[in-house]
């Protein structure tokens, strides 16, 4: 067993951790501040082959293992959650599931614009009264002639600020429950689609999530993913990968918060020693070390597992699980270091602490991930 | 175009440095290890003539086994391929042997333009250049703040800055240019490009198979010898005179005139 990195995955650490600090942590409090998308950032990260990491070099893609994927967004995470949570959807959600069940005319007309960064995917799923309980969507798809017609209301949409392409999952069979739903490659140009309210939100402001609509939206029905009736499949195998981009996330929610909390221990004096000196502090930030550390691993062996083709729906509900519980108590424990000056807005842990929350709930609550978990141990 | 770039591997500038046991060098059991700046720049520099008249961009380090990883970085930047001179012969080189070896491995290799850093950051004394310009019988330009390539005309433009303004130079080319720091934004490594690094040719040079006498590189070869290095003084703490406005200013007057004695 090898707990080493790669010598090129950690060349991608490196690099990704070195634009992070130097291209994004200048400008991450006011995005935050301002709520505003990131997207000349996503572009940079397109040109570095960020957009595009599991996509195969054929389509413009980089071709890269999971593991690699999941350090790239822990280090942008590190740095500022809403880039990571943007990468990840997009990676995770907006192309991967046209690498693995898309049509060659589908790949070839979709994923090199993606690879770039030049266009931007995101995942149309939850609405309003379908969240956990996926398989209730209300959303319609019908053929009419060679177009499909979309009647859709779907919210809290990653990317939605920046998405180019939508894949979208309503049902095509009212009758047939889950196996009636289906999933449809929609562009955001496409007639019928709007864009809706900008949701506020506690965290990850400058992950603008909307609303996108879609009515009597028309699509050629070339772009339905897969057959009819695999939306649903199709919905779980991206979410399952997905939940290993915002396990990722949550591990560099951890650590960034972490990396505050320690360089501030060590300057914050207080009774004429820096607080870093009292056991109270040292037993916080080595319980969250440990705990992070404990969090990165499962991350990497639901990587790992993945990488080698194998079923990873437990391994990656545990690294969720687990990684967006140690998101919250770390980025809790870094407010408390820094005391008094923790909760202003001036100093970054508040921020990661906002911004841990959202970890425990979206691509899967934490009571889902344990229902994952717990199905994969008792069937 | 064959474009060569001379790099180093130096500390990582963001780290703090500590001296070894005898004081003479940098313990360097802690340290991670950088692309020089400076050389980040001259990578840069090659990258953009390649892009415009086609050709490679080779890389030219001397430094220890672990330069490697800065070459690779150069190379996942898009260099084509590398040399590695490594030989623990070298260890304790100045800034003349650097350059007469780096002139050695050169003088085997096809070459239009040289670039490198203007100075390494461990070091900071900005000689290899130059120096391995005058060894090559080229000319130079240090210190270029922009750089113009005439592949036809087979000549080089660049600006330095100097006191109070600016010089704009020309030479024929093959020259010798070193970067300055605002030359260009260097790139970031691509994915792809760190994927292909590995499999990226390196030449691996040692002291013999350049020819050279080992007695005549390294420090026994060195006409520098370094006598000592020390770390600069720890800034002390400094003091909150305590009291009321009036008071405390005349503590601070007598203060400064009696012990700090600069009134």
């Amino acid at each position: 067993m090898d707990f080493d990195l790669s010598d090129e995955q950690k060349m991608l650490k490196r690099t990704v951790r070195d634009f992070a600090e130097k291209e994004i942590k200048p400008t991450r409090a006011e995005f935050d501040e301002k709520a505003e998308y990131p997207i000349e950032i996503l572009r940079r990260l397109g040109d570095m082959g960020i957009m595009g990491m599991a996509i195969p070099p054929e389509y413009g893609g980089s071709g890269a293992d999971v593991i690699s994927y999941a350090i790239a967004v822990e280090e942008l995470s590190k740095i500022d959650p809403s880039v990571a949570v943007a990468v990840s959807v997009h990676n995770s959600l907006g192309c991967d599931p046209i690498v693995k069940f898309g049509t060659e005319e589908q790949k070839k007309k979709w994923l090199p614009g993606l690879a770039s960064g030049k266009k931007i995917g995101c995942f149309c799923l939850t609405e309003p009264d379908a969240g956990s309980d996926a398989a209730a969507v209300k959303g319609t798809a019908r053929l009419d002639g060679d177009e499909y017609i979309i009647n859709a209301r779907k919210q809290f949409i990653t990317n939605a600020a920046g998405a180019d392409l939508s894949l979208v999952f309503v049902m095509t069979d009212k009758e047939k429950g889950y196996k009636g739903i289906s999933g449809f490659l929609v562009p955001t140009d496409a007639p019928g689609f709007s864009r809706g309210k900008k949701e506020k939100k506690m965290g990850i402001h400058a992950s603008v999530t909307m609303e996108m609509n879609y009515e009597d939206c028309r699509i050629p029905k070339e772009n339905l993913l897969g057959e009819e009736g695999d939306g649903f499949k199709i919905a779980l195998w991206a979410l399952d990968a997905g939940r290993i981009g915002v396990a990722a996330q949550a591990v560099g929610i951890a650590q960034g918060a972490l990396n505050e909390a320690v360089a501030y221990s060590k300057e914050r004096i207080q009774f004429g020693k820096p607080i870093s000196s009292f056991q109270a502090i040292q037993w916080m930030i080595a319980d969250m070390a440990t705990e992070i550390d404990a969090a990165r691993f499962l991350v990497y062996r639901a990587a790992y597992v993945k990488d080698k083709g194998g079923r990873f729906s437990k391994e990656a509900a545990m690294a969720k699980l687990k990684a967006s519980d140690v998101a919250v108590n770390v980025s809790r424990d870094a407010v408390q270091i820094f005391g008094g000056y923790g909760y202003m807005r001036e100093y970054p842990v508040e921020r990661y602490y906002r911004d841990a929350k959202i970890t425990e709930i979206y691509e899967g609550t934490s009571e889902i991930q344990r229902m994952v978990i717990s199905r994969a141990l008792l069937r | 175009m064959n474009i060569l770039v001379c790099m180093k591997q130096v500390p990582d500038t963001a780290i703090a440095i500590r001296l070894d046991a005898e004081q003479k060098s940098i313990d360097r059991s802690e340290i991670t290890y950088v692309v020089n700046p400076f050389d980040e720049y001259a990578i840069e520099a090659g990258l953009q003539l390649k892009e415009k008249y086609g050709g490679e961009v080779t890389l030219v380090t001397m430094g220890p086994d672990r330069a490697d990883e800065a070459l690779r970085t150069g190379l996942a930047m898009g260099a084509d391929k590398g040399v590695h001179i490594s030989d623990p012969a070298l260890e304790g080189s100045d800034t003349l042997v650097t350059a007469k070896v780096l002139a050695a491995a050169i003088k085997g290799l096809p070459y239009d333009i040289v670039l490198c850093g203007k100075v390494a950051t461990d070091d900071n004394t900005g000689q290899v250049g130059p120096a391995l310009a005058e060894l090559l019988g080229i000319p130079h330009i240090s210190g270029a703040t922009t750089l113009e390539v005439d592949d036809d005309a087979k000549k080089a433009t660049a600006t330095r800055e100097v006191e109070g303004g600016f010089m704009r130079m020309e030479v024929p080319i093959p020259a010798v240019i070193t970067a300055e720091k605002d030359l260009n934004a260097p790139r970031y490594p691509s994915l792809p490009g760190i994927m292909k690094a590995k499999t990226k040719p390196v030449d691996k040079k040692d002291v013999a198979s350049l020819g050279m006498d080992p007695s005549s590189v390294g420090l026994a070869g060195s006409k520098i010898q370094p006598m000592g290095m020390s770390l600069p003084p720890v800034r002390e703490a400094g003091r909150i005179i305590e009291g009321e406005a009036e008071e405390a200013a005349k503590e601070l007057a007598r203060l400064l005139r009696a012990e700090v004695k600069i009134l």
